[in-house]
């Protein structure tokens, strides 16, 4: 029963472009039992945030589908709430407002009080309760990141969604909110799907990894088991034969396996398509 | 020795240049504008004594300033004029209830013509009326066409074509729909008065409409994923952060509104009689006496200044209700 908590059967995706339908996904499948702790890796562009917010509801599947407890996912919820890269908080409300917005519009029936120690429960969580009052603005890009997990937290999700949330960070401040998640994880037992670019990251966090081929038409590469025994850290791991081992696989799967050619005209184009992304979205 | 001193007065005349430099940027960011200001009343001095119309010289600042003198106090006999015909009436009615208790006291109201002040007041409450139509219609339909693509498609022409109309075109039109729908015994606001407004309001619709369409459809694509996920009903959607997130361009499209209707407000009270600035110029100009132009241009400097005003008054409003303190908003 366990294992058929999550499912994505047959998933694929095509995208319309100009030239006629581009298919940026094509049968993934995956098994994901309760509790569970999956990244998602892959070369930039193969189409794991795809695979996330098609999960999230926020794309829909050309074909196959998403079950989540015996339903399919047809539109985005709070029971599979995300965590987006760049934290995306309500620039205009406090951190106290952000979080509280989600309970508000997920929990109606808490009473006043309740929604308060919910929200602050959450920030405590991710060790931000001294900063209630302060808009995103004023602190830093980690605390942002922590405080948008609160608010995906606070939303008692079935699924944690997880778009890069350490990509923007430093080396250091990602060590940090590695450690809270870990221990946030290992309290709550939320199922948690993360894509991240970080071979470290994905081993020390995981439960297994989920390493995809490059687009187009991307699907699952192949699936590490991760048995490295919790609570991890990873000061002791950095010596353990089997973490590294883990490492070196899926650096295989990455630079031999699926190895990605980027000629320099390919990776400008790339750069200006981004860049015009972020001036439309400013 | 020759070529020393030359090479020491050669680095004299350095240093004093660097002198002058230094004092040049030391000086108040205040200075500036004055000197500007300074250079215009002399060249305005100088090229208005060399204008000679039919009312006679072109007024230079001196006649202009005397003019705003006596526009002051012809305000304050109209006044004085004003008060007496009241303190009359109330003593003639206190005198008529000491003779006869049962009699209910009357007061007429003052008829003068409306002074200078009057006018600027006139012309504010004008043109913040169609302002405040404007932006009541204009901010919904602008979220509207931000939000839906068709919406928008479908609004696109009317904007573009009706954009760029001038008032005056607009204004036969809106007068005769006024005479013929705004019927009624006993009006509670003159017909010019709505004449003008709307006038304004028709003008100063766009930029707003189009700041607030173009503010919405470009709000981050994230924030709008955040809204999903938490399933907020579009109700709540656009309250929560739609609004929020577009205040800023709805304030810039409202500042441009204002800046335009008081612009209109002018020609519009011109052409519509309302007892305003525009009246006031236009009344002036009839009249043709020595002392009209002016008076005129008392009107012109006046305008502009309270045309800045009211920019600086919806810049501090922004400024209030924008969460992006950090903002440059000039």
């Amino acid at each position: 029963m366990q294992s058929r908590h999550l499912e994505l059967s047959q998933v694929g995706i095509d995208f319309p472009t100009p030239k006629g339908p581009f298919t940026a996904l094509t049968d993934v499948n995956l098994k994901i039992a309760k509790g569970e702790f999956i990244s998602l890796i892959g070369h930039s562009g193969c189409g794991k945030s795809t695979v996330l917010n098609i999960v999230a509801g926020l794309h829909t599947a050309t074909t196959g589908g998403v079950i989540l407890d015996g339903a399919e996912v047809r539109e985005p919820g709070p029971e599979r709430a995300v965590v987006f890269q760049n934290h995306s908080l309500l620039p205009w409300l406090s951190v106290y407002k952000n979080v509280e917005l989600a309970v508000k519009q997920t929990q109606k029936n808490k009473s006043k009080k309740e929604i308060r120690d919910w929200v602050l429960h959450n920030l405590e969580l991710v060790h931000m309760t001294h900063a209630l009052d302060k808009l995103p603005s004023e602190i830093s890009g980690g605390m942002k990141q922590r405080v948008g997990i609160a608010r995906a937290l606070a939303m008692e999700p079935k699924v944690l969604l997880m778009d890069e949330p350490f990509g923007a960070l430093d080396a250091l401040t990602r060590a940090h909110l590695q450690d809270s998640l870990m221990e946030i994880h290992a309290d709550l037992g939320n199922t948690v799907i993360m894509i991240t670019h970080d071979v470290d990251e994905a081993v020390l966090l995981s439960d297994r990894i989920v390493m995809m081929t490059n687009g187009p038409a991307a699907t699952v590469g192949e699936v590490l088991d991760v048995k490295l025994e919790r609570p991890r850290d990873r000061l002791a791991l950095a010596d353990n034969p089997e973490y590294n081992h883990y490492r070196h696989e899926v650096l295989t799967f990455l630079y031999e396996k699926q190895k990605k050619v980027e000629t320099v005209s390919s990776r400008k184009s790339d750069k200006k398509s981004s860049d015009s992304k972020k001036s439309n979205a400013a | 020795m020759s070529k020393s001193a030359s090479v020491v007065s050669q680095i004299g005349q350095i240093r004093s240049k660097n002198v002058l430099g230094s004092v040049m940027s030391n000086v108040p960011k205040l200075l500036m504008p004055v000197v500007g200001l300074l250079l215009f009343l002399a060249l305005w001095n100088g090229v208005a004594k060399t204008i000679d119309t039919s009312l006679g010289q072109f007024p230079g600042p001196a006649q202009v300033w005397e003019q705003s003198m006596t526009l002051i106090d012809e305000h304050s006999a109209q006044r004085e004029k004003a008060d007496a015909f009241y303190a009359r009436q109330e003593e003639r009615n206190a005198a008529r209830i000491a003779k006869d208790p049962s009699y209910e006291p009357k007061i007429r109201p003052f008829t003068g013509a409306p002074t200078f002040f009057d006018q600027i007041w006139t012309s504010l409450y004008t043109v913040m009326v169609g302002f405040v139509i404007a932006s009541i219609v204009a901010v919904p339909v602008g979220i509207l066409c931000g939000l839906s693509r068709s919406a928008y498609s479908a609004m696109n022409p009317l904007i573009q074509i009706f954009k760029p109309v001038s008032p005056l075109a607009w204004l036969p039109l809106v007068t005769m729909v006024v005479s013929a729908v705004y019927v009624s015994e006993d009006p509670m606001f003159s017909k010019s008065f709505i004449t003008s407004a709307f006038t304004v309001s028709l003008c100063c619709l766009w930029p707003t409409l189009i700041n607030t369409a173009v503010g919405v459809s470009n709000i981050d694509s994230d924030l709008v994923n955040v809204s999903k996920v938490l399933r907020l009903k579009p109700l709540s959607h656009v309250q929560k952060i739609v609004l929020p997130a577009s205040i800023p361009m709805i304030f810039t499209g409202l500042r441009l509104s204002l800046g335009i209707g008081w612009m209109v407000l002018i020609a519009a009270e011109m052409l519509a009689q309302n007892p305003g600035l525009g009246k006031f110029v236009w009344d002036e100009f009839q009249n043709g006496s020595s002392e009209s132009l002016a008076r005129i241009m008392v009107a012109v400097i006046t305008i502009g200044i309270i045309g800045f005003l009211l920019d600086r008054l919806m810049l501090s409003v922004q400024r209030l209700v924008s969460w992006d303190k950090n903002a440059v908003l000039r």
